[in-house]
This record gives structure tokens, sequence and C-alpha cells, in this order.
């Protein structure tokens, strides 16, 4: 193990700030961290297993693909039953069901869909067959989409032209003020995400705080990092005073990457989208821009979604706007697991139903503050 | 379950044993298969067969550390070794997709023959099918083995018993990272490889040294140590804690499998085995282990508990405490 990372992992140093924690006497509370990989790491550390009773953990939108709606994963189905395509994606994509069927289901009827961990390489498969199209399935926040944007430019200047996206990228943002403007929903503070904010920057959030005055506190994914994010964010709760804090200084500055974010805004432009859950929000989605339209497999097949059917029971939504806790949902552990999933937060390994599948001790959450 | 066979069914962890209730037991229903152990044990002439089979359909079919030849015949003795069994004889059966090489196919066989010798093994009867091109992917092979239990040896799945000490035979998922790296646009390397070892010198050595104190054995090969203690503490009616400071696993598979997200506790392994030794002679195990070929990283990694039957947890590095459930479907390559 590298030793920055053993340093991070340290027990020692965990127990001091969790007895720190214990000691500032806060009310209830309940904290929201917004990235798949921040629900992954409390579980897989099961850190909800060391906090003191006063403060919740709770999972908001974070994991892509569990936000990506019924009715682009029926697109991404129906892109799959193009004849001489080859779809490709990132793999916890294949599992979730769409309003009849699934990726999954899909290869075992005989469609070609593979797995690819970056557009890269589908483009490299695209060079690959010159006689097959090839469509890219594009999910992800302001970390992921760069990438997709540097293959599109780079399928323009190489004219590649079998190679194509669905776009259902999202930006976190306008996510976040809606949830913030939500007056079901309480969050005391923002474990904000480490990989998107490399991108956005720490000062995107100003505004936010400004306006809601929510604490906010940008984290990386080693358990430390995670438990001093939430020792400035329960700080801030305790004496009152919100505002953006980095302690993920190794990798967030305050103005973020602004070469990927110029990559990204090449390429696409901000439109509405329609958020699982959450419903449509202005400008938190990204639609491939007019020069690239050939690119864009929606326009170019002209790929037509069949009516949506949201699958019965499932309370994703709420799981994604932190209402709930997973097992609060009636399917969970019984009628939906990652063996068998209903709803895309089972179905991810970034998804807070999976995450708490997977890891809680006693598939038992505590009662809501 | 899906009305078609999904990857996950192949996966070796739930859809896995879902398939394997719902249609093979449910089909073939009797006393010996239904103990689904790694082999059958059989009673013939008060003689005790340890009896086997098992499919390979790798790929890549050559990779760091390995083929698919030696993968087959050392898997077949691991699934012989983990009955305390000393495996004697080994039959083959090949499915070839029209097209390949036969130079590869003499590679393969040679690996083979080798793995066998090594072992003391013989291969003894064979049998050769050709597919037209598409309908295999270049080579699959079959074992199946039989060797002989001696008297007084009851290794199984079941003789687990509260306070046995967990013993890990060597770094863990060192085969199923090699393989993942390997697939096609996957472009990272490391100094790992495969870990395609046979395993019954370390049983023999062990059930020699210590008798009646080694309680189960098992290789945890698809779905890793993860769902092979799942499923473990299952059949032995335990609870079993392991500590996340104390798996053994190399500083450059663990970046890998951050890399990609995998956690290594899920990933295949096929030259290593988990132990269930009773507490008193554990550390005298994992001392012999350490002198044997394949055994120089074994280390005590848990144990078991007479709480929580049938759950498995992970003390992690923090301190915190975690429940271990069994591979759920993800998206994995053909790894052996």
């Amino acid at each position: 193990m590298e030793q920055w990372q053993a340093a991070l992992q340290n027990h020692q140093l965990a127990a001091r700030l969790i007895d720190h924690l214990q000691r500032l006497d806060l009310p209830p509370v309940r904290l929201m961290e917004v990235c798949g990989t921040h629900t992954m790491a409390i579980a897989r550390y099961a850190l909800r297993d060391l906090m003191p009773a006063a403060i919740t953990l709770t999972s908001g939108p974070g994991c892509p693909v569990c936000v990506t709606a019924t009715r682009d994963i029926d697109t991404f189905i129906a892109a799959s039953r193009i004849p001489n395509t080859i779809i490709t994606t990132f793999g916890d994509l294949i599992r979730v069901p769409g309003s009849d069927s699934s990726l999954q289901q899909e290869i075992a009827a005989g469609r070609d869909v593979r797995v690819v961990y970056s557009p890269l390489d589908a483009l490299d498969l695209a060079r690959k067959n010159p006689d097959r199209e090839v469509i890219f399935l594009g999910v992800g926040f302001e970390t992921t989409t760069p990438t997709v944007a540097a293959a599109v430019l780079t399928a323009k200047a190489e004219k590649i032209d079998n190679f194509s996206i669905i776009s259902s990228h999202k930006v976190m943002m306008p996510a976040l003020a809606a949830l913030l403007s939500d007056p079901q929903i309480r969050i005391d503070g923002l474990i904000c995400p480490g990989h998107v904010s490399v991108v956005i920057g720490a000062s995107a959030y100003t505004g936010l705080v400004e306006h809601y005055r929510t604490p906010c506190v940008v984290t990386g994914f080693e358990p430390l990092d995670i438990l001093q994010g939430i020792t400035l964010l329960a700080h801030q709760i305790a004496n009152h005073t919100p505002k953006i804090e980095v302690a993920y200084q190794r990798a967030v500055s305050h103005q973020g990457n602004a070469k990927a974010r110029a990559v990204i805004d090449e390429v696409f432009a901000p439109a509405s989208a329609a958020w699982r859950g959450i419903g449509e929000i202005a400008d938190s989605g990204l639609a491939v821009r007019d020069a690239f339209k050939n690119y864009d497999a929606v326009q170019r097949f002209k790929i037509d979604t069949p009516p949506t059917r949201e699958p019965k029971g499932c309370r994703c939504g709420e799981v994604l706007k932190g209402i709930m806790q997973p097992p609060g949902c009636k399917l969970f552990g019984s009628g939906c697991t990652p063996g068998h999933p209903v709803g895309p937060c089972m179905v991810s390994s970034e998804g807070a139903c999976a995450a708490f599948f997977k890891y809680d001790p006693t598939l038992n959450t505590r009662t809501e503050s | 379950m899906s009305d078609r066979i999904t990857i996950d069914h192949g996966s070796g962890g739930r859809a896995s044993l879902e398939l394997l209730q719902t249609v093979f037991l449910a089909g073939f229903d009797n006393e010996i298969l239904n103990k689904t152990e790694d082999s059958a044990l059989l009673n013939i002439n008060r003689e005790r067969l340890a009896f086997t089979t098992d499919s390979y359909v790798v790929e890549p079919i050559f990779f760091p550390g390995g083929n698919i030849g030696d993968l087959a015949v050392n898997g077949t003795i691991n699934d012989l070794a983990m009955r305390g069994a000393v495996p004697l004889y080994l039959s083959v059966g090949m499915i070839l997709e029209e097209g390949l090489p036969i130079a590869d196919l003499k590679t393969i066989v040679a690996a083979m023959r080798l793995a066998a010798d090594n072992a003391g093994v013989k291969i003894v009867a064979g049998d050769t099918k050709v597919v037209p091109t598409g309908k295999a992917d270049k080579i699959f092979i079959n074992t199946s083995g039989i060797g002989v239990v001696a008297e007084g040896v009851e290794i199984g799945g079941s003789k687990g018993m509260p306070g046995d000490k967990v013993i890990m035979s060597g770094t863990i998922a060192d085969h199923g990272i090699t393989i993942l790296c390997q697939r096609e646009g996957l472009a990272i390397r490391g100094d790992f490889a495969s870990d395609t070892a046979p395993l019954h010198q370390m049983v023999a050595a062990m059930l020699a040294d210590q008798p009646g104190k080694i309680h189960v054995l098992r290789d945890p090969t698809r779905g890793g140590v993860a769902t092979t203690l799942k499923e473990l503490a299952t059949s032995s009616k335990v609870g079993i804690v392991i500590r996340e400071t104390a798996l053994p696993i190399r500083a450059d598979v663990r970046g890998a499998c951050e890399l990609l997200g995998i956690d290594p506790l899920y990933l295949a392994n096929e030259g290593k085995l988990l132990a269930f030794v009773a507490p008193e002679a554990a550390e005298q195990a994992v001392a012999l282990l350490r002198r044997l070929p394949h055994g120089e990283n074994a280390t005590i990694i848990g144990e078991l508990t007479a709480t929580h039957p049938g759950e498995v947890l992970l003390e992690t590095v923090v301190g915190s405490r975690r429940r271990i459930d069994m591979l759920h479907g993800q998206p994995l390559p053909r790894i052996c």
C-alpha cells in the first residue's frame, strides 16, 4: 500500500476523530453525500457504524447510473436493437431494468453490448469495426463527461463516422440547488463530491452556500478524508458558520480544471434533464451541440423510445433525495436484491441500496432523526 | 430468476447458486450431490474415493502465470485435495474451435502434462470434439479426477467449529486481476500473474502434521474469498470474522483493484486455499505452510464464532465492522 494511503486508513487517528465528534454534543444532524464513490467508501469502511448517534449519513443523487431516468434506459435498450450496432457502456448500466427489459437481457437475446472502461475504448472498437455502428452510452457527471467529449472530438478529427453517443450526462450544481430548495428534504450539511469538484472547483459551491446557508465540505475517499470532512461540517454546524471548505486539497483547487470544462463546453450545451425520482431539472443535463449532431445517436438513428413504465413499488426516487434510507423501502432485500434488482440504486455498485445491501452488518439502519 | 441463462449464472456467486439449486439439484437430486462439496466422496469396497469434474473456458487462453491447460489440471487436483484426497487420475475432454492453431494446442497439452507430472497424477482418459468457427471460443477443456481419501480424514464444508482460526495460504486476487487486466481494452499492467498451482501437497503436509485439527479446506476460486467464506459460514452454521489489515494482498494487485473499483475479496484465486483449523493448531499450520511451495505468505486472517451463524463480518482498517456477502453477478469476464 502507498504510504499516504496507509496514513489515511490509520485506526488510531480515526478513533481520535470519532472521539472528538462524540464530544461536540451536536443536535441531530443529517449530512448528505452526493457521490457514488463516497456512498461506497462510507459503506465499505462501515463509517455509519462509527458515527455518534446525533449524526445521520445519507446518500443523495450522486450515483450517475442511479439518477438515469427509466426513459433513458429504454432509449439505450432501443439503440441496442438497431441492426448492425455495437453498444458500448460502463458495466453497471447493463443490469439496470428499463420498462420491459435490460441491456443484460438484450445480450442474452443476441444483441451486441460490450462493457468498456473508457469512451476511448469505444472509439477504438469503431476504428476496428468500420462496417459496424458503435454507440457509446454517455452517463455520468463532470468527472466522466470530459473523456466522452474528447472521444467525440477525436472521432470528428479522425473522421471516424461509425461512432456516436447517447448523451444522458448530468451536471451536479442544479440538482444540489433543487434538493436544497425542496421543503421535504432536510440537509444540515453537504459532503461535496471529490471527483466532480476536481473539475468544477471549490468556488462552484460559493453561490450555494450564500443562498441556502448550507455547510459544504469537499472531501476525498479514504476513510480519514471522509471523517475529516464530517468533522469540518460538524464544526460549521455547531458554530453556525456555513462556508465551503476543502478537506481534499491534494486534488481539489479553488478554480477547478478549466481545460476539462472547456472540452465539455465545446461538445455539449446545457439542457433540461430528467433525474430519476427528482424529475425534470432545468440546465442539469448536457445535449450534443449541433456542430456535432452526426455523433448524436438519437438524432442519427432517430431512436424511438416506447412509452415508459416505472417499476412498481420502487422507492429509488426517495432514496436518491435522501428522504428514505434504503432499508425503508418495502422491496429492499426481498423483492429487490443485487441479483434481482428492481431499481437502479440496487444495481450500481455505487448505488445506495447496493452499498447498504452489500455492507450493512445488520440490514437495519438507525432511526431517522 | 430470468428465463434465460445470463453471464451471471456462471459467475460463481448468488446467481450460480440459484441455478444449482433450482435446476441441477432439483433435477439430479441425490444424497451425494446434494452435499455440494468440491468433490463427491464415494464408498467403494471400503475404499473412499473422491470424484470431481470441472470445465475451463478462460479467455484469454494464455495469460501471465499459466494457460488454460495447467489451470484445468490444477483446478481439478485442487477440488480433490479440498476433501483431503490424494489425487490419482484425471480425464480430459476438449472442445476445439475450428481454426485453433495446432501449435497452441501442443503448448496447452505440454502445460497439462507438466502440471500432471509435478502433481504425480496421470491423465488416463480423454475425448476431443471440434465445432465450427464461432461455435466455441478457441478451446474449452473439461477435466474430471479421482483420488483416495485416507482413513480418519474428515474434511468438509460443514466441519467448521466456533474458535477455529481461518488460514489463507497466500496473497488473494492474483488470478482474477491478471485475467481482468489481460482483457481487450484494459491497459493496466503490474508484475502480478495468475497463481495457478496444485494444493494437494500443502493439504497432505497439514493432514500428516496435525491429524484431526484441519476441519475445513476450500480453494476460493470464482466468487473469491468473500463468496467462499459466506458459503462456509452457512454450511458450518458458524459466524466468521476476518480482519482487513490481515488480508495478504500484493500492493500492485490492490492498486489495480482500486482503479477498477473491484473488491479483491471477490476475485478468483487458482492456487490458494482457505483452511479452518483448531485454534491450538493454527500457528503451527501457518509455519508449516510457509515452508512449502506457494505457501510463503500464509497467514491467519480471522476466526469462527458461535455468534451470528451464517454471517461473515469484516473488521475494517478503521476499526468498524461490515458484513461480507456473496458475489452478486458483477459483469466479470470468463476467469476459469
